[in-house]
């Protein structure tokens, strides 16, 4: 069975920097990189995936001892794919500007192994309160490198963040930012920096 | 019990309650889904129309028509969906039309899926200050014929002629050819068949 040698906040910090689904596991790209062209696309994409995240993982570990092995992946998808429909039936009823902005990538959010990744590997083997804390914990960073990489792709492309305008008429965008090219481009950075910020880290 | 039946009877229980769930969701979120889709359609007729008291729609010939009255109830214009591909997917947009079918009074796009940054710009261009939306305001005041076209690097010039945006030329001439065949078979539908239903 699960060992507790780790303890519970350390189940939900290692989401945050040390185990980052983004930029440590590189999971979950795809929405990471296609909705990222605003900051506030990423945030709102990234509290839709957590949403699912957490209400996934809460319920497969309540019925993990219930479903059987041989069909635990049909059943996790089935929950998953729930819960993915409420978010995106919800962002289609109360916020229609957002949902037209993130088109199919919310329905996609079914088929983001972050998710059905975090289910095999923790919840259905870990109780509740920890698969909760998991499920938070990896949505955060999922959620925090989001809206980091939206906000620089929407300062360098389009001159503003959160749709304030911050850099003057003198700005020209770079159009490559809010196109595909840029997220690849602002990933690897933030991924190098990231692992330049560890090695670092290692050394002293 | 033994493991298949198990295997069958869990995730038949999960279904079926999931089924439930969602069915429930789902006449819950429907009709306010239906509502902002209607009145994004009630908001481009409003745009496109020529000044008018209110609107009706009329079902001609598989078609929809809004047709604009004055308040003496006098028909001012029509207003049509026109739908067709564009560079990556389908763009959809309300046009509008004077009473004799001779004069664009306006064009809107309803939805478009196209490149962020650059097709996009059909429907607002953030480059743009003073007019982001002056693609599809060049429409205004054209010729309702089949003949538009978008030209690049040189000043529109003419009553069908509208200025192609930089960098989305493909997403300005789909909306120019969506308008176009649209254009030509609303105008046979609704001057054909407007006496039998008006």
């Amino acid at each position: 069975m699960a060992n507790h040698k780790v303890t519970r906040t350390r189940e939900f910090v290692k989401g945050l920097w040390d185990e980052n689904a983004v930029l440590v596991s590189l999971l979950g790209l795809c929405p990471v990189l296609a909705v990222t062209n605003s900051a506030i696309n990423g945030l709102a994409m990234g509290l839709a995936t957590t949403f699912v995240l957490f209400s996934s993982s809460t319920i497969i570990s309540i019925l993990r001892k219930l479903i059987p092995h041989q069909v635990r992946i049909a059943g996790f998808i089935v929950i998953i794919a729930t819960f993915v429909t409420i978010a995106d039936r919800f962002l289609a009823a109360f916020y229609p500007d957002i949902s037209d902005a993130l088109g199919p990538y919310v329905p996609l959010i079914v088929v983001n192994c972050l998710i059905l990744g975090r289910q095999e590997a923790f919840s259905s083997k870990n109780p509740l309160g920890r698969s909760m804390l998991d499920a938070l914990g990896v949505g955060t960073g999922f959620i925090g490198v989001l809206v980091v990489l939206g906000s620089i792709r929407e300062l360098l492309g389009s001159g503003s963040v959160l749709n304030f305008t911050l850099l003057g008429d003198w700005f020209a965008p770079w159009m490559v930012m809010i196109l595909p090219p840029g997220a690849f481009l602002t990933l690897g950075f933030l991924i190098a920096l990231s692992n330049w910020i560890n090695e670092r880290r290692a050394e002293a | 019990m033994s493991t298949s039946a198990r295997m069958i009877v869990v995730l038949t229980v999960i279904t079926t309650l999931v089924g439930g769930l969602l069915a429930g969701w789902d006449s819950f979120t429907s009709p306010k889904i239906e509502q902002h889709r209607l009145e994004r359609i009630r908001a481009a007729v409003e745009e496109v129309l020529p000044p008018h008291d209110q609107y009706e729609k009329v079902e001609i010939g598989g078609m929809s028509f809004y047709v604009g009255k004055s308040s003496a109830d006098e028909t001012v214009g029509i207003a049509f969906q026109a739908v067709g591909t564009g560079f990556q997917g389908e763009i959809s947009m309300m046009v509008g039309v004077d009473a004799s079918f001779a004069q664009i009074t306006g064009v809107e796009i309803l939805s478009q899926v196209e490149t962020p940054g650059l097709g996009t710009k059909i429907v607002t261009d953030p480059t743009n200050k003073q007019n982001p939306d002056w693609f599809t305001d060049q429409f205004k005041d054209l010729k309702a014929v089949a003949e538009i076209t978008a030209i690049k690097n040189q000043e529109p010039s003419g009553s069908t002629e509208v200025q192609a945006i930089t960098g989305a030329t493909i997403s300005s001439k789909a909306v120019v050819d969506i308008l176009n065949t649209t254009l030509e078979k609303a105008k046979d539908v609704y001057q054909s068949q407007k006496e039998q239903v008006l």
